[in-house]
């Protein structure tokens, strides 16, 4: 099953552009509708397992996909299709851009490019606002609520921002903090 | 030593990068500057080429900082080390799950603690954002101005959902045309 799953992602792998979620609706027509390697259900269960899990989203639906249907050897040919793509364009564009960064032309167009990226990085942080207080939890029913969430938004970023923390970090106290509300919030149930 | 820092870097990178792509970009960052690797500028001119190129921008853009800072062994080995953490527990994950086939949807220990993590990666992704406003990324008032006009793109599908501006919305779309008015902007 190494040559199937290996060809499938590079598929993927080579023509999303836009990043992990963009391979997603891609993943979900190959694996799902043409191949029938899992259902509907397990896919959805595969996107939660891959949001969960640290690393990137595609990296990480290729492993749970090759694992399900092909083992060991399953997983090294999704892994191996994912990221061999990414990693041959960027490292051919690597070489190439260091000569090509002192033509004043690039140098002018990446003037303007800066600040897009910047954008780019900002604007789809409503978005991500908006669906994050939509999402199943338990405490979604109590009102203000998303505004205590927001706040810790706002906590991470500044932080980071300002306090030059490390994100691992931050990362790491979410964890402590949540899992520590949920054990007092049965706590108080409980009694 | 470099190769071992870069694949250290990565691992926690790996390990760390909870939310996707945007969100890794912060952890990213932080190793770059705490290293002192590179300067914001040529960190954001590899998000640029990481956004308009095929694949995940967390593979793009470890490859691209390896190779700029240990060369093609130093590319081979962030980007490994950025999927190893991954494949470690992932799989680990992948076992337990066909063991049990359990259902992760509507667990609400899982759904809880994911719902406050999404909240922390909106604020790391922000971090990203506030981290690269500097006055080697926004160098005059043309930077504010292409900055407002792709935020308003970006954000526009969402007010008026229509053919247009979900095309003009598009990010490869909207580098291309910053690059444009880079151009014209600066070298006429």
């Amino acid at each position: 099953m190494f040559f199937p799953l290996f060809w499938t992602y590079l598929k993927i792998g080579t023509f999303t552009l836009g990043g992990g979620y963009a391979m997603l609706p891609l993943i979900q027509r190959e694996v799902v509708d043409r191949k029938g390697w899992i259902d509907e259900d397990e896919y959805l269960n595969m996107i939660a397992l891959a949001q969960a899990a640290p690393g990137l989203i595609a990296v990480n639906s290729a492993i749970f996909i090759g694992w399900r249907v092909g083992g060991w050897r399953g997983v090294c040919g999704a892994v191996l299709g994912a990221v061999l793509p990414s990693f041959l364009i960027i490292l051919a564009i690597a070489m190439i851009f260091q000569d090509w960064k002192e033509i004043p032309a690039v140098e002018a167009a990446f003037k303007g490019i800066r600040p897009a990226v910047v954008a780019l990085i900002a604007a789809p942080l409503f978005k991500l606002a908006k669906s994050a207080m939509k999402a199943k939890g338990q405490q979604t029913k109590e009102k203000g609520q998303n505004a205590v969430f927001l706040l810790v938004s706002l906590a991470a970023a500044l932080l980071i921002w300002l306090g030059h923390v490390n994100p691992v970090w931050v990362i790491l106290a979410t964890f402590v903090i949540t899992l520590c509300s949920i054990w007092l919030s049965s706590y108080h149930s409980s009694k | 030593m470099l190769y071992l820092a870069l694949f250290i870097s990565f691992f926690k990178i790996g390990l760390f990068g909870f939310g996707g792509g945007l969100a890794i970009l912060s952890l990213i960052q932080m190793e770059v500057e705490n290293h002192g690797w590179m300067n914001e500028q040529e960190f954001v001119d590899i998000v640029a080429v990481s956004q308009v190129t095929p694949g995940p921008i967390g593979i793009n853009c470890a490859t691209y900082v390896g190779y700029t800072v240990g060369g093609f062994w130093g590319s081979v080995l962030s980007t490994f080390a950025i999927v190893l953490p991954s494949l470690i527990i992932m799989l680990t994950i992948c076992k337990v799950y066909f063991r049990l086939q359990t259902k992760y949807q509507g667990n609400p220990y899982f759904e809880q603690t994911l719902k406050m993590l999404r909240f922390t990666v909106i604020g790391l992704i922000a971090s990203a954002a506030l981290l690269l406003i500097k006055p080697t990324t926004f160098i005059d008032s043309t930077s504010w101005i292409i900055f407002a006009a792709v935020c308003i793109f970006t954000i526009l599908p969402q007010l008026y959902k229509n053919k247009v501006t979900e095309t003009l919305s598009h990010p490869i779309l909207l580098i291309l045309f910053a690059g444009l008015a880079g151009l014209l902007v600066y070298s006429l």
